[in-house]
């Protein structure tokens, strides 16, 4: 197979070649200076090739070698705590090689090669391996064991196996057959790592965030999307996910943001605690950082190095959270490069794979069973981005359709200090459902119908607040009055949660049902009271139902959830009674 | 010396198309000489063994069939050295002051190069422009790119101006200088510009690069990359604090498209190629601050809406790039306010990391958000007032009424040479929050409210 060619044409990032033999996808080194590059087409014996950098003053007719594989990221121990570009080159790396300015035709390891790692085997020669399984652990950072497994598509008997320091190159094990493994091993970008069996999303991924547990929950292995209009603390949301949801590993992909704002992103993550541990969040997490004005390929390919590095932790039974800001500005990538290979536009511009592209990737998602029989699970949280904040766009029309939650971050309930600014009334859940039956063995059978009554009592209110606007709230019935007294706690009580609060940060299954329990109990006796012919204003008058909402600041929270609880019961005895003692007056004169 | 091709075999609009030459890079720039003699410059826009294309910058007018060809050999670079503070050069560099050409102290390639993101520092300096709208609710700080948008017929130049006059860090004696780039602009609104930078003498620590609306549209596309190379050079080899205005960003995307359908492109939205959002990305994405380096690059860009709209490809691409936006309001304009700055729809995204104690005052954070409440819901009573009437409106309403009328007077309105600083701006602003009932200013702590309020000051 010819693997040299040379350049026929160039016409920006897209540059065409003849005189290799080429497959789709390979990887491909274009010009005197191997710029990094991807074929994306054949014409004949021409190739068409999306290059990874800036390709001003090539020339054509200069070399270009195939190196006969596709785009592929290096999986092995020292992935978590790097930073990397969108085709896994390490940024701090690049940065020491060719300083403050990102310069092309630099290739570099996405894995350190010289670094030693303590391995530990867990297998011995004669024992059957094949693809998955685990031969051996390294502890690469702290808190996390990283599975050394036998690539994907290898299998055979252990003929031996070493124990010991190793770099990611040296073999540590070899098959019967004579295949070298070493703990380092190369896969695909854009091809998803095989499973043996999907399974359903019937586990919640608790995050102690009240409005997405209890309102909102994606399911372990499940897909969201977050829009990001302007100041709507979406940051907040993603950094709240980052460190409280009940996930190992978190893979972060920063895909055409603003430079400034990655900047951010870049120095404040590795300085969040992980507070489960009190170590580094940075520990357990993988950074790709792509701004909008870096080569234009490699924000495409970004997603996908992202996902493949979540894969494989997902392939030791870890469960991954992975976020990917913005979906938005990758499909933009989409765009462009479909537009210089003169495709046919769908809408907007956009090419007509835009669907399955989005779908493809949301796809890689799942909780499943790995090939060496690992329950281990992808959760993506993918920002979208619409232009003017318009969601009939395509991008955001086509997330939505594959998406199961949608989470929307609302700028108005920000400006109203309402945070998280998650809008209640046009978010949505479809895992609900699906989760039912976690919920009833894990929290309490009661939990689902509580949830469905708060979620009804909010709708509720939406209709009353119409009404409220033009007429006032005291011309409403006593009933009506009571809903919306009574969702106004559900909302500042239950769905605004203090992010800086060191209590309130996180909050447990099981005290949100409590919280949203003693709601409805005061509820219950609070329609009651109203049935019996208590005024509606001496109901609202109560003090021990705003004393709910101390409680969950409380370290000791049964217990003065208990207090609070025995005073609402006082309270409303005092009333009852005042209004049996009234009657009773009433009644001897 | 490279060779001359006599091989041209198609002109369309700003290309030619030549087939039978040697190698030629992609991007590399192109001497074009005429048979009268002159020479006009290009640059290669695709190249294959078959054919090159070259768009010419200053236009294909007077060009034929025989006109020689060569290539350089490299891709477009700009001279530069410190002497480059106040001159006037062409929108492709060369002098327009009369001036002795530019010693080179070194030449840079145009296109630039992306900061690596771990290389930034996320910005956090202050820069005080003297105009409380900007100061106090839309915060600028170092290594931002805020653009302005604006319409025709609005002041966006004056506002500029007054910005480029004004703009300093309090407290800081650092050196600072001025990169402005004008395209497609009138010789008109040149001339004006020039005129003030040499009545205030702010041309001696500005570098003027100007491409007029009868230059070639194509050299546009080269104007604004000049102008950034210059200020990155200022900013990073001489510790420079650079404010670059670029005006006016739409005519650069009028270019771009007009390039797109030269080329025969399969055009996006309205148009414009597909590839505009990278191609603005390349121009904004150029402002900011360098680990380890003194110096800065902050954008200020002039982008006039075309019919006011917002949702237009060119101001909602750029709103993507870009740190916020400095909105100017038709309404305030027909008011007779300057500068007519409408502080809702405008935002500085970085506003936050550049304020508060050790940046500005520690209440500006809170007196900035109710101001904007306070005015927001002012003007939205403005239109029940239309409706109902001024007497259908409770006390408090009217007090809020009354409020925005009075922001838009002394807060919003200020004289063009009327440089405020911060303080000034932000006792303007309690002064006008101490005419609402003290109940209204929920946003605000009360320790603030009893150091700061204007009731409670002793």
């Amino acid at each position: 197979m010819e693997i040299k060619g040379e350049i026929f044409r160039i016409s920006g990032p897209v540059v065409t070649i003849q005189g290799v033999n080429t497959r789709m996808y390979d990887v491909v080194k274009v010009g005197n200076e191997g710029l990094m590059g991807e074929v994306i087409g054949i014409e004949g014996d021409k190739s068409i090739v999306q290059v990874y950098e800036e390709t001003a003053g090539v020339r054509p007719g200069e070399p270009v070698e195939n190196l006969g594989m596709p785009l592929s990221v290096e999986l092995g121990p020292g992935l978590l705590e790097s930073i990397y570009d969108g085709i896994q080159r390490s940024l701090p790396i690049l940065k020491d090689t060719m300083g403050d300015f990102i310069q092309r035709g630099v290739m570099i390891d996405g894995l350190d090669h010289e670094k030693p790692w303590e391995f530990k085997a867990c297998v011995e020669a004669g024992d059957k391996v094949s693809g998955g399984s685990v031969i051996g652990v390294v502890k690469e950072t702290h808190n996390v064991d990283h599975k050394i497994m036998i690539p994907p598509n290898i299998s055979g008997t252990v003929a031996e196996i070493k124990e010991g320091t190793f770099t990611v190159v040296d073999t540590i094990c070899t098959l019967a057959d004579g295949t070298q493994i070493k703990m380092m091993h190369k896969w695909p970008v854009r091809e998803p790592r095989p499973v043996s069996k999907k399974l359903p999303p019937n586990i919640p991924l608790i995050t102690g965030q009240r409005i997405l547990d209890g309102l909102f929950p994606v399911a372990k292995g499940g897909t969201a999307a977050i829009p990001g209009p302007f100041g709507s603390g979406k940051t907040v949301t993603q950094q709240q996910l980052a460190k409280w949801s009940d996930t190992e590993i978190v893979v972060y992909i920063g895909c055409g943001e603003r430079g400034n704002e990655m900047a951010d992103v870049l120095n404040e993550f590795p300085e969040l605690e992980d507070p489960k541990t009190g170590r580094p969040l940075m520990e357990r997490t993988v950074l790709i950082a792509n701004t909008s004005n870096m080569p234009v390929a490699a924000r495409e390919a970004s997603v996908y190095t992202g996902i493949t590095i979540a894969e494989y932790y997902r392939d030791m039974g870890y469960d991954v959270a992975l976020m990917a800001d913005s979906t938005s500005r990758w499909a933009e990538a989409m765009r462009e490069i479909s537009s210089r290979l003169e495709e046919m536009p769908g809408e907007e511009g956009y090419p007509a794979y835009l669907s399955a592209r989005l779908s493809e990737f949301y796809e890689r998602a799942g909780r499943v069973v790995s090939l060496g029989g690992l329950d281990g699970s992808i959760t993506i949280i993918g920002a979208v981005s619409p232009p003017g904040g318009d969601f009939s766009e395509p991008v955001t029309q086509n997330t939505l359709r594959i998406v199961k939650v949608f989470w929307a971050l609302d700028a108005k309930l920000a400006q109203k200090r309402h945070f998280p600014s998650i809008n209640w009334l046009s978010s949505y859940s479809l895992y609900s459902k699906a989760l039912t039956q976690w919920y009833d063995e894990n929290v309490s059978p009661q939990w689902t119908e509580l949830r469905d009554d708060a979620m009804d009592m909010l709708q509720q209110e939406a209709e009353l607040q119409d009404i409220v606007q033009l007429v006032g709230s005291d011309a409403l019935p006593p009933d009506q009055q009571l809903t919306l007294e009574i969702t106004r706690l559900i909302r500042e009580f239950f769905l605004q949660q203090n992010a800086f609060h060191p209590i309130d940060t996180f909050c447990p299954m099981e005290k949100q049902y409590q919280l949203l329990g003693a709601i409805q109990k005061f509820s219950d006796k609070a329609n009651a009271a109203l049935e019996s012919g208590v005024l509606i204003q001496d109901i609202i008058k109560l003090k021990s139902k705003d004393e709910l909402a101390k409680v969950r600041f409380e370290e000791d929270f049964d217990g003065s959830l208990k207090k609070v609880m025995d005073n609402m019961d006082k309270e409303f005895d005092s009333i009852k009674g005042e209004l049996f003692a009234e009657g009773a007056t009433q009644e001897v004169e | 010396m490279t060779k001359e091709y006599k091989t041209i075999t198609e002109i369309a609009g700003p290309l030619i198309f030549l087939e039978k030459t040697e190698p030629v890079g992609y991007n590399e720039l192109v001497n074009i000489n005429l048979p009268d003699g002159t020479t006009k410059r290009g640059q290669v826009l695709d190249t294959s063994h078959d054919i090159v294309v070259v768009q010419v910058f200053e236009g294909t007018g007077g060009l034929n069939r025989d006109c020689g060809v060569r290539f350089s050999g490299d891709t477009i670079k700009l001279p530069v050295s410190f002497d480059m503070l106040g001159r006037i050069l062409s929108g492709s560099g060369d002098p327009l002051d009369g001036g002795p050409a530019i010693i080179p102290e070194d030449r840079l390639d145009i296109m630039g190069a992306a900061i690596n993101p771990f290389s930034r520092l996320p910005p956090e300096d202050f820069i005080q422009t003297g105009i409380s709208t900007i100061d106090g609710t839309n915060t600028l700080v170092r290594g931002q790119k805020l653009p302005i948008f604006s319409g025709s017929g609005l002041p966006h130049n004056e506002i500029a101006l007054q910005i480029a006059r004004q703009a300093k860090v309090p407290g800081s004696e650092e050196d600072f200088a001025v990169v402005f780039a004008a395209m497609g602009i009138t010789n008109e609104e040149a001339q004006y510009f020039m005129h003030d930078f040499e009545r205030t003498g702010a041309l001696e620590r500005a570098v003027v690069f100007l491409n007029l609306a009868n230059d070639p549209a194509v050299e546009r596309l080269i104007t604004p990359r000049m102008a950034l190379t210059a200020a990155e050079y200022l900013a990073y080899e001489h510790d420079m604090h650079v404010l670059v205005i670029l005006t006016d960003i739409t005519n650069y995307c009028e270019a771009l498209r007009q390039m797109g359908a030269a080329r025969e492109e399969v055009p996006g939205r309205r148009g414009y190629p597909g590839y505009m959002y990278t191609d603005l990305a390349s121009l904004y994405e150029r402002a900011g601050v360098v680990k380890g380096r003194k110096g800065s690059v902050t954008q200020f860009s002039i982008l006039s809406m075309p019919g006011d709209d917002i949702t237009h490809p060119i101001p909602d691409l750029s709103g993507y790039i870009t740190e916020g936006q400095i909105v100017v309001s038709r309404e305030l304009h027909m008011k007779g306010i300057f500068p007519p700055i409408n502080v809702l729809p405008s935002l500085s995204r970085l506003m936050n990391s550049g304020i508060g104690e050790g940046h500005t005052r520690e209440d500006h954070k809170a007196v900035s958000d109710q101001l904007y409440a306070a005015y927001a819901e002012g003007k939205d009573l403005r239109g029940l007032v239309a409706i109902v009437g001024k007497d259908a409106l409770s006390e408090r309403d009217k007090k809020l009424l009354e409020f925005a009328d009075m922001f838009e007077d002394r807060f919003v309105r200020q004289g063009p040479e009327e440089d405020r600083d911060i303080e000034t701006t932000l006792s303007i602003g309690w002064e006008l929050l101490a005419e609402l009932p003290e109940s209204l200013l929920v946003r605000i702590d009360n320790k603030f409210i009893e150091k700061y309020h204007p009731a409670h000051k002793k």
